[in-house]
This record gives C-alpha cells, structure tokens and sequence, in this order.
C-alpha cells in the first residue's frame, strides 16, 4: 500500500514539475503575434518573471495538486459500469461526484482566472474604468467574465465526461515499457485529445452563453455593482461572438487547461500500473505481509492484489528463478505453501468467475419472455401518491414512450391496457424502473396534477437499458482472471521440465477443471445477445475504454491457457483424473478443434 | 573457419521437383519414398489460372470517382482514403468548382508538401516507391510480384497450411479434411506474409495493403457452414468459401461475430510483415512508411505504436521462439533487436546494406541475419539470460561472419554451375538441426535462385556444415521457403516454385537434442545422439569454446 502511494504522491509531483514549461508553452501561444516577433518574445519573458504571473502560477500549482489528489481518492482498476441510462444518471446526481464536479467547477474559474491574468491586456480584469458621459465608471469586462465562465464550463464537463467516460478506471496494459518512454509516447496524443476536447466543450460552452450569457451577466452586474457598458457589444449576440482573438484565447485556454489535468491523469496512471516486483519468499519474518502469495491472497486493496497479479503472470512467464521460489517447499516441513497459496487464489479467482457467469445465463434464460412485454406506468385513480407500475401484452412495440396528458379513465379504457400487479424481473430492470418512478412523481409533483400515463413499450426500455453493459459489467474486473489464468498456465507449462518437486501435479486435475468449467461458461455467455458485438471506437481519447473489451481478452486468454498446457502435457494428459465430459473437452483442445 | 559453397556436394542435374536429400547417410533422390506423410499437401496453382487484381491506385481511384458528386462528397472521400494530401489534391484539381483562392493555396501547400516528402524521401529512398513495389522489395518471397504463392504458412500445431495466392485468395489445406476453405475479403489485397497464431487452433494473420487481417477459421464447422466451388489443386478437394460476415451471414451464426477482424492504423501501410509472439498473447506488424512498430493485443483490438528515431520505417520483423527477443529490420542500414519483456531495443547500425532476412535459432540465443549486397550470414549471440533487470546487458558486441556464400562454380556432371551470390531469406528449421538459405541468383549471369541447407548445431558449440542443394524442376526457381514445424522424423522444407508448385523435401535425421516442450506435440523420447563424426573432418564454421 505504501508503494503505490508513493508511486501516486511522485505522479503528483512530476506533473507539478511539468507544470512551468507547460505554462511557458501557453504564454507564448496565448501572445502569439505574426508581425512582431520580437516584441513577443520580449512580451513573454516580461510576463513569465512579473510578479503576478509567479502567483497565479502557485495558484495553478495548487490546482493540479488538488487534481493529483481527487484521481488518487476516485480512481478504481474495476470501472463502474452503469447498464442502464438511468443508472448513469443516479451515478451523475450522486453526492461524491457532484462534489468532484463542483469541485471542478471551481478550479476550472481558478485556471481561467491565471489565464486571464497572464493573458492581459482586455482580459485582465473584471471591471474596467470607462468614461462616460457621466463621468468615470466601473463597467463590466465581459471578455474576462466569458472566459471565467468557460473555465468553469471546462472544468465541469471534464469531471462529467471523465465520469461517462470512465476516466477514472485504470487499465493496465499487456506492454510494459519503462515510464518515460511511456510518457513520451502518449504525450502527442494527450496534446490532441486536450485540443479536441477543449474545441467541443468550447462550442457547447458558446452556444450556452449565446441562450444564458445574461443570466450570469446579469448577476454578476448586481452582486459587483458594476455597470453595463452599452458603447460595447454585448457578447452573447452572433457578432460578439465571432471576435477570432476572444476564440483563440477561450480556446487556448481551454487546451491549457485540459492539457494540464490529462498530464496529471496520465503520470497518475503510469505510476500506479508501473509493474511492481514482490518477493516470492519473505527473507525475514517481519516482511511476510509483503510477499506475493499473501498480496495475492489479500482483499484489499484493490490495486495491490492487481499489481500482485500482474507481477505473477510476468515472473511465471519471464523469471524462471522466481519460479523455482514458486515451486520450492518451505524449510521446515517440506509444504508447497507458495505453489498452494498461489493455486488456491487462483483458482478461486476463475471459480468465482464461472458461478457469475452461470448464475448470469440463468437469470437471462428464466427472464428471457419479459422482452416481449410493454410498460404503462400511471398513477392511480383517486390522486393517491402510490404509483401502479403494470406491464401490458402491447402489440405496437415500436411505439415510443407517448406521454398522454389525458384525463386518467381514458388510460384504461384503451382496450389492450390492463392493470397488473407489478412484478418483479431482472434486478437492473426493476431498479431502472424504480429509479424512474421515483424520477416521474418528482416530476409530476413539479408539474401540477396532471395524471402522466408513461407507455413504454420494450424499445424505449432498450433503449434506455445499455445493451452490451450488463456483458461488460459481468467481466469488468477481468483484468484479474486474465491474469491468474496466463500466470497458473505459464506456471503448470514449466513445471513439465522445472518442478522437482512434483508440486504442480497434485493440482493439475483441479486447475484443468476449473479451466474447462469456464471455457463452457464463457461459451455459453457468448451466445447471449450483444455478448459478442464489438463495441465502437471511442472517439473520447483520454478516457480508457479498454474494459469494454476485457471478455474478448479473457476468451482469447483463456483458449491460450489451456492450449498452452496441453501442447506441454500433449498425452500425459490422458493419465489425469477428469470427468468424462471434461475429457471429450481437452480432447478437442489436444486435436486442435476448438 | 568459415563455411563456403565450394565445399558442398554439386547439386545433381535437375530431374523432377526434388533435388537430394541427406538421408540416412546417404543421398537419394527418389522423391516418392519420402513423401507419403504429407502426399496431398502437394500443391499447384498454376499461373496462368489467377488473375491479379487490378488494383484501383489512389490515381485510377480518382478516375472512377463519380464527378456527379458535390464537391463536398468528394472531398470528404478523398480526405477518408488517402488524407490531407487527398482533400488538397482534389480541391485543386476542381478549381472549376472551388473559390479561386482556395485553390491556389490548396496548391500551394499541396506543392509544399510534395517537397517536403521529397525531401523526406531523399533521406529515405523507400518512401518514393508505391505500396505495391515497396511490398514487393522487402518481401521475403523472391520476385513477389510475379509469384503465384505470395505466401506460404504452415500451422505451428497441426498439419495445416494456408496460402496466399496471387489473386488476394488464401486457401487453407488439412490433409485430414477434404474441404479446403478460401478465405476472401475486400481488404485483403498484396498479401505480403501470413502467420498463424501459436497456442490457438484457428488464427490467422495476414499483412495486407493497408490493414491487418486477423481471419477465426473455425477448424470444425468448415465442411457444414459453407458453400462449395472447386479449385484447381492435386487433390480437387471441395473448396468452401469463407466470407466474412458484412458479406454473408447465415442465420445460424451470430451477425456480430465475423469471421475476419480487421486492424488498422493510420500510416501503417503498406504492412510487409507480422508476427505472432510465440505465447500467442501479442501480434507486432510493420510497415515500412511506419518508423513505429504495433503491437496488438488482437482480442481486444488495440495497438501499442512503439517509436524509434532511425531507420524510416520497419520492414521485416522475426520473434526469436524463445519470445523474449524481436528483430526488427528498417529499410536504412540499421536493424534493432527488442528485448520484449519492457519493450528496450538494441540498434545494430553501421551495416553495408539494410537487413534483408533474419532468423532465430530455436533456443532463442543466436540470431543469423544477412545484409542486401553481401553474400555472407552473420551471426549474433545473446548470452544473458532473459529478464534480468538490464535486459540486454550481456548481449553481443559485434557480429561474425558465419558462412560465405559468394560465387563458386561447382562440377556437376552437367559441366561447371555456379551458385551463389545475395541472399534473399533464411530458414532454420524448429529442432536447429537445418538451415536453409534461398539465394537470389541472377538469371543474367547464368546463376539459377537456388536453396542451399547447411546442418546445424547450436550446442554445445555453435556449428555449421554443408548438406547440399535443393533445385526444382528444370527451368522453376525456388521463391518461398518455411520448415515444417510438425514434422516428427527429422526436418520438412516446403518450398513454393516459381511455376506455382509446392513441394516438400524432407531431411530425415536423429535428433540430437530433445526439442523443447511446447514446440511439438507430445514430447518425445530422448533419442540417442546422431552421427555428426561423420563430418568433423568437414567442420567450416565452428564457433571457438572460450
């Protein structure tokens, strides 16, 4: 736990490190000038050693601390996986992610705030002094306001999209290179993603302001006691808008800004999947907690058993010295404790996996009817507040979710409508539609006394339920099987010529059953609808949607595993004790079949 | 100490599709007695019977491009198949359609570039070649162009073979079926290499002109599923075809489950060679207009693009079997050895020529590799063991010449031949016991292509003895070669002929070393050591035991 901690606190530190030559970067994009090449230069190094510049530079110093900190409180290694939309939405309106967003928020106005300051000039400053007819006034600077405002947009659509996105799930990948090469390779694609990226937040963020700008205006205006400056345009009008220096700047601004929190993401993620060594074998007592069979064996966290994973699929691979730890027996008594540990960790690993999957595959078998059927949703005569949740044999299945502002009676008189008592099916199902009654009477209760008659017919609750989702949601913390499974086949397929002790062969039959047992139960998964459709491309590049494909990796990995062992053993293999189903199984792996 | 043709026994006239093999202590050159294992995967696509595609070059594209479209299409099209150069290319070549500015500039940056690029290409004189003679230049099958077979691979596991054929087909054959599937796609245009995956019974990988294709050919459902058509093959097998799944999707499968997966990245073609790491996990391809080699993790379908300054591209990459090397050769005089477990490189610069053929001795310690323009193999030796911390620390410092393979001329009862000359491909066979080398030669000056197979042996001293030549039928020139990795008896060369034939000559020997498990089937016996005292007295390469 201590090293990947320190691993994040040095992830943190680097991005600070990182952060002059970054703002060094944007003060000479955001002063560009063409024609006067010196003049700009000489702009930059005035402005790079001003006072004001060194402190809005601490202030971003502590805002990428701040974010090194909130990736190290938020991130997972298992991605949450929202299968319905409205699930998505509860995770939205959750109270830790609201504080992420608004904390965001926040420190998207604070960078925008330095922005402005080091930009100068017409955006330095909330108020300006204008004369007027009545003399000197405190008008408002829209030009500063906008970019505050955009700062604040940036930052709160970073933390939603980093939420829809899953930005803080950290994958690990299956090439390990060293940090540095592995930053410099990412860092043109962190540049692009950060441009991009602020391109759209951009665009939505004007078209806001083209509909609210006043709202904000307005309150700023009263709250400051400024005045409104009407010789200016006021910017939420198309022309105001259209000014290609106030774009530039929102826009650099926003890349700046993005760019900055990606490269604090991104170290995070290097630092934390960095491939960590643990010692097979305690050399002293007091450092057993440390070692790999009891990390592996450990709950939590999280993270540490991954790492111990990943350490034991490279060692079994890569290390045959650290085999052979692997397969010694313990001094005193002669126990393959290692080798058992090990074992039993994984194979309870894939076990687990296998009874998901199963009891999974049941579910959909027993509710595969409730597709054919139709929601109406209404609330009871009477205006009592209990809402009848009834389903209906409804033939227009295409029909979309048709809001009738009708007068109740009308709503049962519909001659194929027939109140039932609801009952329950698929837990997601159930608790998407529960989300959405309790949606619908806040809804209601806003909306005055209209009795709302939902019909939702099987396509608007497929629409509203993620299709691949509950698939992806069933294999999201793959990463480990995949693992446990290339670590025990890599371990098993040397232990032909490197066991001496024959530690491998009393487990052999166990780890061939489990391995078979989920080679059928992830055959089976993928002959479920949307279980074996591909996802897109993601087109957001900073958000890892490498868990989208994790059960095609664990197939692929699996199928690997048991050819690996059975291309060692080859027919030795006869000689181990297994059910006979499990035999015509291995028999079609020994031919190559599968 | 170095091994040269003039010490080889004078290949024997041409007489039939098969030269001599070393045999028992004896050569022979019946064909027939040695071929019954693998009687039916004699193969013959005759020439004349493909058709290469005429392929639409991005110049032909443009012709066949509706003009009725706007211009907007057009550009948005042109923007899609051949990038920023495409869209500048067709706004200026409509100016009839386009403001006067904007065509100008888009000419102005569209001259721009072009002489950039050819500043680009003047450094790297590949990059001026098309996709198609650039794949043809560094193939490692002799005049690709113009052969029927544009690549052969046997499946590391199974009796099992796939073919890629001049006419974008490749045909897969299993001497235990009588179906033979052929395996088409919109994409799978010049073919240049083909692997199978290791530890997995169906994969396959092939380069192609602008993607990688990643073909499930189910072993068990081929002969139910499909459709059959005939082929023109020795064995007139029922050829079904396998389509993938956009094409042709029968109700029985899944429609999102195609048959073919598809990987590609964006300035990653023309793709000349791929590689399937030897656990199955990872598969490297290489292009080379891409200095950035991919790894793919194919499953999940994502690539790791590593970078190296140097070399302008990559063009042909080997996996040493042990999979913890890669060697990946550019088209500059520089080639790079990987150590794959944290992806650090090795670079071998300062070469006479560029790399043109490497290949790994089965332990994963020796490397041989030749230079375009030399007619010596080098040899390099890795001894440290893989994984430690550094990684390459205990690797070689330079290379040495192992063998010369410069002109000679040699008695035949023919009258004087000679052999030969540059170095197209070399093989090593998966027991280490063969190595087979395909010279070019050179028609002009009456020197044939010709495979010359050295025996080997790795341990406990390096050593490389002549065995002989391996010629086909008169007037056919060898153009492809790969050992058989399932051959229990000794060692299987297929070697594709220029008239569309596949053959395979066999060496029959007794092991010396037990092969590795894994590699094989079952792991056999331990057998008893040959009788290489036969040939001490002609020993040419022996590496000195310090």
């Amino acid at each position: 736990l201590a090293t990947s901690r320190r691993q994040a606190v040095a992830s943190i530190a680097w991005s600070v490190l990182l952060l002059p030559p970054t703002t060094a970067l944007y003060v000479v994009l955001s002063r560009f000038s063409l024609f006067h090449p010196l003049q700009w230069l000489t702009e930059c190094l005035t402005v790079l050693t001003s006072a004001s510049a060194i402190f809005s530079f601490i202030l971003l110093c502590g805002v990428v601390l701040l974010v090194g900190f909130f990736n190290l409180e938020y991130y997972s290694v298992v991605p949450s996986i929202a299968c319905s939309k409205i699930a998505l939405l509860g995770h939205v309106l959750h109270p830790r992610q609201f504080f992420h967003s608004l904390v965001h928020c926040i420190m998207g106005v604070v960078v925008a705030w330095c922005c402005a300051v080091t930009i100068g000039g017409r955006y330095q400053a909330l108020g300006e002094v204008t004369g007027t007819s009545h003399g000197p006034q405190m008008c408002l600077n829209e030009n500063h306001l906008v970019l505050l405002l955009a700062g604040a947009f940036v930052g709160y659509s970073h933390s939603l999209l980093g939420l829809v996105h899953n930005m803080n799930y950290i994958s690990f990948h299956t090439v390990q290179q060293y940090k540095y090469l592995c930053f410099k390779g990412t860092l043109p694609l962190v540049m692009r993603a950060s441009a991009v990226q602020a391109l759209y937040s951009l665009r939505n963020f004007l078209a806001l302001y083209f509909f609210m700008g006043y709202v904000p205006r307005a309150w700023v205006c009263r709250t400051l006691d400024l005045q409104v400056d009407s010789s200016v345009y006021s910017l939420d009008c198309v022309s105001g808008l259209l000014d290609l220096s106030l774009l530039y700047q929102l826009w650099i601004s926003a890349s700046f800004l993005l760019f900055t929190w990606y490269i604090t993401v991104l170290l995070f993620r290097i630092f934390v999947t960095e491939a960590y060594s643990f010692p097979v074998q305690p050399t002293f007592q007091e450092d057993a907690h440390q070692c790999l069979p009891e990390v592996i064996t450990g709950k939590q966290p999280t993270i540490l058993k991954f790492l111990a994973l990943q350490d034991l699929a490279r060692l079994s691979n890569h290390c045959p010295s650290r085999r052979q730890e692997v397969f010694s027996l313990s001094q005193p008594g002669g126990h393959p404790l290692t080798w058992t540990a090990v074992n039993r960790e994984c194979l309870s690993l894939l076990s687990d996996l296998t009874e998901r999957l199963v009891s999974h595959h049941d579910n959909v078998a027993s509710n595969g009817r409730t597709k054919f059927r139709s929601w109406v949703l209404f609330p009871p005569p009477g205006g009592s507040r209990s809402w009848v949740l009834a389903h209906v044999h409804h033939p227009l299945t295409s029909s979309l979710m048709s809001i009738i502002p009708s007068r109740l009676p009308s709503c049962p008189s519909s001659p194929h409508v027939f109140p039932h008592v609801h009952h329950p099916l698929t837990s997601s199902l159930t608790s998407s539609l529960m989300s959405l009654t309790s949606l619908t009477s806040s809804l209601t209760s806003r909306c005055g006394p209209w009795p709302i008659c939902f019909m939702m017919s099987d396509w608007v609750l497929f629409s509203l339920q993620l299709p691949e989702a509950s698939s992806q949601a069933l294999f999201a913390d793959s990463q480990a099987h995949i693992w446990a499974l290339e670590g025990l086949s890599h371990l098993v397929a040397a232990s032909y010529s490197e066991d001496q002790y024959g530690v491998v062969q009393t487990t052999l039959p166990s780890i061939l059953s489990a391995m078979l047992m989920l080679q059928e139960a992830v055959d089976r998964h993928f002959k479920l609808p949307h279980a074996s459709s591909k996802p897109g491309r993601s087109s957001f590049s900073m958000g890892d949607s490498s868990y989208k494909t994790l059960r095609f990796a664990l197939r692929a990995t699996l199928k690997t595993s048991i050819y690996r062992i059975t291309a060692t053993f080859g027919e030795h293999l006869n000689a181990v004790q297994m059910s006979s189903e499990h035999r015509k199984r291995l028999q079609n792996f020994l031919e190559y079949k599968e | 100490m170095m091994c040269s043709l003039a010490l080889f026994p004078p290949p024997l006239p041409g007489d039939g599709e098969t030269s001599h093999y070393y045999s028992k202590d004896e050569f022979t050159t019946d064909p027939s007695v040695w071929f019954e294992e693998s009687h039916a995967l004699n193969l013959y696509f005759p020439r004349e019977s493909l058709k290469p595609h005429s392929r639409p070059e991005s110049s032909s594209k443009a012709a066949f491009r509706d003009h009725c479209e706007t211009l907007y299409t057009r550009s948005a099209g042109a923007w899609r198949d051949a990038g920023l150069s495409g869209l500048l290319n067709e706004i200026a070549n409509s100016s009839a359609e386009v403001p006067k500015w904007l065509g100008v500039s888009s000419r102005c940056v569209l001259a721009l570039l072009q002489w950039v690029s050819s500043f680009h290409g003047s450094l790297f004189p590949h990059l001026t070649l098309s996709s198609e003679e650039m794949t043809a230049e560094f193939s490692q099958v002799l005049d690709w162009s113009d052969c029927a077979v544009r690549g052969f691979a046997w499946h590391p596991h199974t009796q099992k073979c796939a073919v890629a054929l001049l006419d974008d087909s490749i045909k897969i054959y299993n001497p235990k079926s009588s179906t033979s599937p052929t395996l088409k796609h919109r994409l799978q245009r010049s073919v240049a290499a083909l692997q199978w995956k290791p530890l997995c019974a169906s994969d396959l990988a092939v380069a192609c002109h602008n993607c990688l294709l990643v073909w499930h050919v189910d072993p068990t459902s081929l002969s139910t599923r499909y459709t059959h058509t005939h082929t023109h093959t020795h064995t007139q097998p029922h050829s079904p075809q396998v389509l993938p799944q956009r094409f042709h999707c029968s109700p029985s499968r899944r429609p999102s489950s195609g048959c073919a997966q598809v990987l590609s990245h964006p300035g990653h073609s023309p793709v000349t060679s791929v590689a399937w790491s030897p656990s199955g996990s990872l598969l490297v391809s290489a292009s080379p207009r891409d200095t950035a080699m991919l790894v793919w993790d194919v499953a999940v379908e994502s690539c790791v693009p590593l970078h190296r300054v140097g070399g302008g591209g990559v063009t042909h990459i080997s996996w040493s079997p042990d999979g913890s090397r890669l060697m990946a050769a550019t088209p500059s005089s520089l080639f790079r050895v990987w150590e794959t477990r944290m992806w650090t490189c090795e670079r071998w610069p300062s070469l006479k020529g560029r790399c043109q053929s490497g290949c790994w001795s089965p332990d994963g310690s020796r490397l041989l590799f030749t230079v375009q323009g030399e007619t010596v193999i080098y040899a390099l030796t890795f001894t440290d063991t893989p994984g430690l911390p550094l990684g390459m620390s205990g690797g070689p410092k330079a290379a040495t010449v192992v063998a010369d393979l410069s002109e000679t001329s040699l008695d035949t009862p023919d009258g004087d031949t000679m052999v030969g000359g540059e170095i197209q491909s070399l093989a090593w066979d998966p027991r280490g016991e063969r190595l087979a080398v395909l010279l070019k030669g050179d028609a002009g000056a009456g020197r044939p292509a010709m495979i010359a197979v050295f025996k080997t042996q790795i341990n406990p001293a390096f050593k490389l003895l002549p065995c002989g030549f391996v010629q086909g039928e008169p007037g056919t020139e060898p153009r492809l070669m790969q050992f058989n990795p399932n051959f229990r008896h000794g060692a299987q060369l297929t070697v594709c002929w220029s008239n569309g034939k596949i053959t395979h000559v066999a060496f029959y020997f007794m092991s010396a070393r037990v092969p590795q498990p894994g590699v094989g089937g079952s792991p056999p016996l331990p057998i008893s050591q040959g009788r290489p005292a036969d040939y001490v007295n002609q020993t040419l390469y022996t590496e000195l035991i310090s």
